[in-house]
């Protein structure tokens, strides 16, 4: 059946996959959010081992969906993967320690004999929390802001700076992107232990750092919208290739894709109204509004990037070298073959959605894990 | 193309690679075997009820949640480092490579992900039906990514199924049935799973072993054992099996590998197998270290010619016949290959300079004769040659390739007879007895470690120069950085996982001499 789509409808569809999966990953990262609050919220030691346990059930999707997310990019647009993560060297290691140190700090953090002590493994899981996110948001800034490499006839990357991808925060837009992500994963992260702890002092202080947190995510998040929309943006002739700089690109977009525009408004709806009816008045519900809202928006965003002859990965150092969706991608039978793969994903959905369900019939809380025998 | 490739540059990034690989495959192989384990002995409790057995597969999940974590954080790094060391290699496969990591990350990490957390803390929360089966789907999610990264694997030491694209400077995929059922992957799967299940078996009959010895655990310990030493027999089968297949792939499709881990300079027909052999140091020619002979070997005549091609006198082409040629066994010297190689880069660059000039009928024929089957295969074929500058650079280190081989393959044939050891001394009631097999049980633990990883040394530096056989060597596959980068990234790793590593290991230990805990009655 994919066999009979055009080798452009491939890209497209592998394009909303891979933002899809982005768009996940940002969702998940309510883990980090809700790791950097662990002093914040928790006040004695029990209620910390409540919170990093109710983190502890997740961190491994998150970590997963990154994983998977880097799989499948390397799969549909292998030049980006090739480009950016060779070129950009400095911030996508900075980005992998800060996940390699959490990946252990669970399982190790309660157990005796661990070698670096317990504080040593909560400050892992904070550093996580804080650089994971920001550095993830900065980096997707420069979807919209450009990076500075360029290729050669063989398509290998020379990048401009010494400072491999660091550069990027000295664009405050980029950075403004990934304080909007970090400042979001603990909104989410707040209105995760909302939902899934079973305790009323973690009940009153989440909503009260809801609060706190949603007001700079709205300066920053609002900031980068608008300065999006009023931006320069990357564009290319289909027919030929070429890469220009066009005025008002990104509104552009907006305008001539009505159903991306849709799921932004839509998400943007869903992420306020999560916040704002949490705020009012304490619930469990707020992230069922919330995280969906996020996976709408950012899921948008990315479209918005790479859809409408959009360059998805401007250079800025080299315009002719920046990436599209078109000439980033794998070949069409490539494509095709990972079409039938992506079939599975609504499978592997369901049977998601089914074991957090049956894992989740009732929020944790201090008895259970008395009664646990595998703690973190 | 690639004038100027900092040869620092180059050592630093595959030392990087070969640290962290090396790291990630510390954890591996115990997550793949004990998975399995741990799901048998759950399966025997479910099926009688008998709450020891609950005991029993507790203690070993708690070993495997502590080994899977620092897995799980190696295994990060890998799968983006190619990418960032290697990312001309990310392009010029990442249309065929980048599949099978994609559908494992889709199939098999979220299977694993997500049944993990009911293994781990669904024991009061869901059936017990249900509880067993997923302890299954996180054993089979953990073995289906083995899978995946394996047939990528594979696919460098024998590319298949895939045509190289001019136009696009890469190799593209044109079946993907052969990519994953080539001979090579597939041998690879099963000898690289059957062996992390040889390992794990090892593991779980030492640490039963240690209790036997203080004397404590002492039903606990004989379960463990008596399951542990099936599987492992039977999964040694296999694994020497399967071994023995991929040596044969080699024999055919990486001549230069195999002779290179057989110690083997003068191809002969007929060749003797060297069972045991130490290379000799007095080198004949000092400047090349590669090329040096036995002082000491015990030989069976007339085997290896047998084991790689099946009659006794077969001819096995040696280093000397691979790099000089051999007329009469039509083996073509490697000089001509570099000729040949460099006549298909020519080609292509040609090819480049006519499209970007515009000059499209001159561009269209270039193509059409570079992709004519004739010149696929006399001369794309050695593509990757035309690279090489000095023939001897294609002759792996030998002394390495040798003795991982052989290692590996003497402690494989001592692991079966281990295992039936400890079958006969637990089924007789006897094995608390055996004091000194216990202590060499415990002594194995370490022997598993060094078999496994002295395998991936025969596979990955026996097919040196090349990243991908016959057509990317390793030097045209780095990203071009700083070495000085490179050296940061590798100290900063070396660092890191040891210290992982160590935390790992005192974990471990500390857990093991808690023991299995008392279950509280209920379920
Ligand atoms: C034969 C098996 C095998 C081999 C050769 C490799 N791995 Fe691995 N990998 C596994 C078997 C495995 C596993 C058993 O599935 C792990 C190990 C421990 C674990 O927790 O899962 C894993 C974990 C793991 C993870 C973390 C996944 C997660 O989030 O759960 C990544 C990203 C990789 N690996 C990537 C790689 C790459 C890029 C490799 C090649 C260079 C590689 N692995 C070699
Ligand atoms: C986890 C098990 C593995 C181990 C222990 C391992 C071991 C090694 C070692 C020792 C080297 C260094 C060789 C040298 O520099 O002489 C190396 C290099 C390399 N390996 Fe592996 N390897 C493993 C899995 C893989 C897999 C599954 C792949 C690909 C799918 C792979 C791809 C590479 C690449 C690209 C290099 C760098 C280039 C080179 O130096 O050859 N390795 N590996
Ligand atoms: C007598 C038995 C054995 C034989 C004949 C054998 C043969 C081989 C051969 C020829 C290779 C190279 C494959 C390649 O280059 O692609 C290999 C690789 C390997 N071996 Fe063995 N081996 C044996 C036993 C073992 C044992 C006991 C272990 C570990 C417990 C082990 C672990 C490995 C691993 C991890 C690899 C790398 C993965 C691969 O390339 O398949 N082997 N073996």
């Amino acid at each position: 059946m994919f066999e009979a789509l055009s080798y452009f409808t491939l890209q497209q569809y592998w394009w909303a996959i891979v933002s899809l999966l982005g768009a996940l990953f940002v969702f998940l990262t309510f883990v980090q959010g809700g790791q950097t609050l662990l002093y914040t919220i928790a006040k004695n030691e029990t209620e910390r081992t409540l919170l990093v346990n109710t983190l502890g059930r997740k961190w491994e999707f998150t970590f997963t969906t990154l994983v998977t997310f880097g799989g499948a990019f390397f799969a549909s647009f292998p030049l980006f993967y090739a480009t950016s993560f060779g070129g950009a060297y400095w911030v996508w290691f900075a980005i992998l320690v800060f996940f390699v140190i959490q990946a252990v700090s669970y399982e190790f953090r309660k157990k005796p004999d661990n070698f670096l002590g317990a504080k040593t493994y909560e400050v892992f899981l904070v550093l996580n929390g804080l650089f994971g996110t920001i550095l993830v948001g900065t980096a997707v800034g420069t979807f919209f802001n450009g990076a500075m490499f360029s290729l050669d006839e063989m398509n290998h990357v020379t990048w401009a700076t010494p400072f491999r991808g660091l550069e990027a925060v000295l664009t405050f837009h980029n950075v403004a992107l990934g304080l909007s992500v970090f400042f979001l994963a603990r909104v989410l992260g707040l209105l995760y232990f909302m939902n899934s702890v079973s305790n009323s002092n973690i009940m009153e202080r989440s909503q009260k750092h809801l609060l706190y947190n949603a007001i700079p995510f709205l300066v920053f998040f609002l900031y980068f919208l608008i300065a999006l929309v009023l931006k320069d943006g990357f564009a290319y002739n289909p027919e030929t290739g070429e890469v220009f700089v066009e005025e008002f690109k990104y509104l552009h977009n907006i305008v001539a894709l009505p159903l991306v525009t849709v799921i932004m408004l839509v998400g943007v709806v869903g992420v306020l109204w999560g916040i704002i009816s949490s705020v009012l008045k304490p619930g469990t519900k707020g992230i069922w509004f919330a995280g969906p809202g996020t996976v709408l928006t950012v899921w948008a965003l990315f479209l918005l990037a790479g859809y409408n002859n959009t360059a998805f990965y401007p250079s800025i150092y080299d315009l002719q070298s920046s990436l599209t969706i078109r000439n980033a991608s794998s070949s069409q039978f490539t494509l095709t073959a990972m079409s039938y793969v992506s079939l599975f994903v609504p499978f592997v959905l369901a049977y998601i959605w089914y074991a957090w369900k049956s894992m989740n019939r009732k929020p944790i809380d201090e008895k259970e894990l008395s009664e646990e025998h595998h703690l973190y | 193309m690639f004038e100027g490739i900092d040869l620092a540059l180059v050592n630093w990034s595959r030392a990087q690679f070969a640290l962290t690989a090396m790291y990630h495959w510390i954890f591996v192989p115990l997550t793949l075997g004990i998975s399995i384990l741990i799901a048998i002995m759950e399966t025997i409790y479910v099926k009688t009820g008998n709450p020891e057995w609950k005991r029993v597969t507790k203690f070993w999940m708690t070993l495997f949640g502590i080994n899977f974590a620092v897995g799980v954080a190696t295994g990060i790094i890998l799968e983006f480092e190619f990418g960032t060391n290697w990312s001309n290699y990310s392009w010029f496969v990442g249309d065929i490579f980048g599949a099978p990591l994609a559908i494992e990350g889709i199939l098999a990490f979220f299977m694993e992900s997500t049944f993990i957390a009911i293994m781990f803390f669904g024991w009061n929360k869901v059936s017990k039906k249900f509880h067993l089966l997923s302890t299954w789907l996180t054993a089979i999610g953990a073995n289906l990514s083995a899978l995946w990264i394996l047939v990528a694997n594979g696919w460098m030491q024998l590319p298949v199924g895939m045509q190289f694209n001019p136009e696009t400077a890469r190799n593209e995929m044109v079946s993907f049935w052969d990519v994953l059922f080539s001979p090579m992957a597939v041998h690879k799967f099963i000898h690289t799973t059957t062996s992390a299940f040889v390992l794990a078996a090892i593991f779980v009959i030492g640490v039963s072993a240690w209790f036997i010895l203080k004397k404590r655990e002492l039903v606990f310990a004989r379960k463990s054992i008596l399951i542990a030493s099936v599987f492992g027999f039977l999964a040694s089968i296999y694994t020497i099996f399967a071994g023995d297949s991929s040596a044969r792939d080699i024999a055919h499709h990486q001549p230069m590998k195999f002779a290179a881990f057989e110690g083997l300079y003068n191809g002969s027909e007929g060749a003797g197998l060297v069972a045991l052999g130490f290379m000799s140091t007095n080198s004949s020619d000092p400047k090349n270290e590669n090329l040096k002979d036995f002082t000491m070997k015990i030989e069976i005549p007339n085997f290896l010619s047998y084991m790689a091609f099946m009659k006794w006198d077969a001819f096995v082409p040696g280093i000397h016949d691979l790099i000089d040629g051999n007329e009469k066994y039509g083996i073509m010297a490697s000089a001509e290959k570099i000729r040949r190689g460099q006549i298909a880069i020519a080609k292509l660059k040609e090819f480049k300079t006519a499209k970007d000039a515009g000059q499209v009928q001159l561009a269209d024929s270039l193509k059409t004769e570079f992709m004519s089957a004739d010149f696929q295969k006399d001369y794309f074929k050695y593509f990757g040659y035309g690279y090489i500058s000095d023939p001897k650079t294609l002759v792996p280190s030998v002394p390495l390739s040798f003795y991982s081989f052989h290692i590996m393959v003497g402690l494989g044939f001592y692991f079966l007879i281990f295992f039936v050891f400890a079958f006969m001394y637990v089924i007789r009631g006897k094995i608390h007895k055996k004091r000194t097999f216990l202590k060499i049980a415990i002594w194995t633990i370490p022997l598993a470690y060094v078999a496994s990883q002295a395998g991936w040394i025969v596979a990955e530096v026996g097919r040196q120069p090349w990243v991908i056989q016959d057509l990317m060597p390793t030097m045209a596959a780095v990203t071009r950085i700083s070495s000085g980068a490179v050296q940061v990234t590798f100290w900063l790793f070396a660092v890191v996982f040891t210290t992982l590593l160590i935390a790992e290991i005192k974990i471990m230990t500390r857990q093991i001499k808690i023991g299995p805990k008392s279950e509280g009655g209920h379920n």
